[in-house]
């Protein structure tokens, strides 16, 4: 950030909330969100190499510390899917297993001081740079619309494209043709409040705990004096109790959007 | 640029939610994840042991049948035994009273042949009698020549 927030707190949060993206689209479609996706690739390769790493070591034996920890999380998602969706995991597993850690990863980026990555960044002459990339709704409707075309997959997989046409058609009301209309409009709202209800959630936890974290770090900088120090103190202390609640709300949020998108998923298989 | 007071509360901050995480969030992952490494040990141990008690349990069934083998035939030898004993028995029985059939029939044959032998010599003597009497022509008094006829019938 551009040293002290000169034009009092709301500038310091408007700037805070500006995606870096390239000089030379600005505003455009093409104006790339590049922190979250350099973040987001970041950690979604240290997943990767992590659990894979684990995996490939792996012993029948007794698991070593980090080996037993991989394990807990694969068996809990594993449990999660195996309660919900009752066929082949072999597909839905991963996938749920990525949804999770991965939306955890990056929502734990809320936790890191929200200044922190900013002002190492600026050092490289970036000015902007927001962390959290499930703040940012480009990331997370990029990835409840690839549930979304999953769901749409395995409804066509599951029962074949006449199968799907006339369910879509003639669910929930009936078989009588003027009845089509209805019944289609009624499951395009309900396919389309999927992805949007996804997205929409994971983003506004996400969005408004970064601004929460705002808000507070803004008493950092409240004033001079005796009751500047207080308002600092005050500062320190609700910074660390909304990060610890935090660490809650990106566990919960992360585990919402694993087990939306096995619902989803599940319930594609599912007929009417 | 400097990292300035806003940047230090968040670090602050930071290190204290560090802290918390370390004292109170991750001794609870660190608990589970050795509650699964004893698990995961006892579960191995348990098997290895059930291995070690089914390879003795095996040895021990080999033995039992073993014994159990040896007591068949013994049983088997002692039922021969008691079967020969038996067929012995009965054959010296058999023999016993076959001589004793044979020696009773043989006891008879020959008191037939004394009885036989007996009638014929009456019957002979009555006969020389009346030849001797049809001789003689007269009646020999049996009564008075008893002791002749007798001594007659004796030499025939």
């Amino acid at each position: 950030m551009a040293s002290e927030p000169q034009g009092g707190l709301t500038e310091y949060i408007q700037h805070h909330l500006q995606h870096l993206t390239p000089h030379t689209s600005e505003g455009g479609f093409w104006a790339v969100h590049v922190d979250s996706i350099t973040v987001s690739l970041a950690l979604g390769v240290m997943f990767c190499l992590w659990f894979w790493l684990k995996a490939r070591k792996a012993t029948a034996g007794v698991p070593s510390k980090g080996q037993a920890f991989v394990e807990i999380v694969l068996e809990f998602v594993d449990g999660q899917v195996k309660d919900v969706f009752h066929g082949d995991r072999r597909v839905l597993g991963p996938l749920a297993l990525t949804v999770f850690v991965w939306v955890f990863l990056m929502n734990a980026m809320d936790l890191l001081p929200v200044d922190l990555i900013p002002w190492i960044t600026e050092k490289f002459g970036i000015g902007h740079f927001r962390a959290v990339p499930t703040a940012d709704t480009s990331m997370t409707f990029a990835m409840s619309i690839t549930v979304f075309l999953l769901i749409i997959f395995y409804s066509f997989k599951a029962k074949g494209f006449s199968g799907y046409m006339s369910e879509l058609f003639t669910a929930p009301f009936g078989k009588h043709p003027l009845l089509w209309l209805p019944n289609f409009a009624l499951n395009l709202v309900e396919l389309l409040s999927k992805p949007v209800s996804l997205a929409m959630r994971l983003f506004g936890n996400m969005y408004a705990g970064e601004l929460v974290f705002m808000l507070i770090a803004g008493l950092f900088s409240a004033g001079a004096g005796l009751a500047g120090w207080a308002l600092y103190g005050a500062g320190i202390i609700g910074y660390t109790v909304w990060g610890i609640f935090h660490i809650l709300i990106i566990s919960i949020q992360a585990f919402i959007f694993m087990v939306l998108t096995i619902v989803y998923i599940s319930m594609a298989h599912d007929h009417h | 640029m400097l990292p300035n007071g806003t940047l230090i509360g968040e670090m602050i901050s930071f290190a204290i939610l560090i802290w918390f995480s370390v004292h109170f969030i991750w001794p609870h992952i660190n608990k589970a994840i050795e509650e699964r490494q004893i698990k995961i040990a006892e579960g191995l141990n348990a098997a290895e042991r059930a291995h070690a008690e089914l390879k003795s349990a095996d040895v021990k069934v080999a033995g039992e049948i073993k014994q159990a083998r040896l007591q068949a035939s013994e049983i088997i030898d002692k039922a021969q035994q008691q079967a020969n004993q038996i067929i012995e028995k009965a054959r010296g029985e058999v023999v016993s009273e076959i001589n004793r059939l044979k020696a009773a029939a043989q006891d008879d044959i020959a008191s037939m042949a004394q009885r036989a032998r007996d009638q014929l010599r009456e019957q002979v003597g009555a006969l020389a009698v009346q030849g001797a009497s049809k001789i003689v022509q007269r009646e020999v008094d049996a009564s008075t020549h008893k002791a002749l006829l007798d001594q007659l019938a004796a030499e025939i």
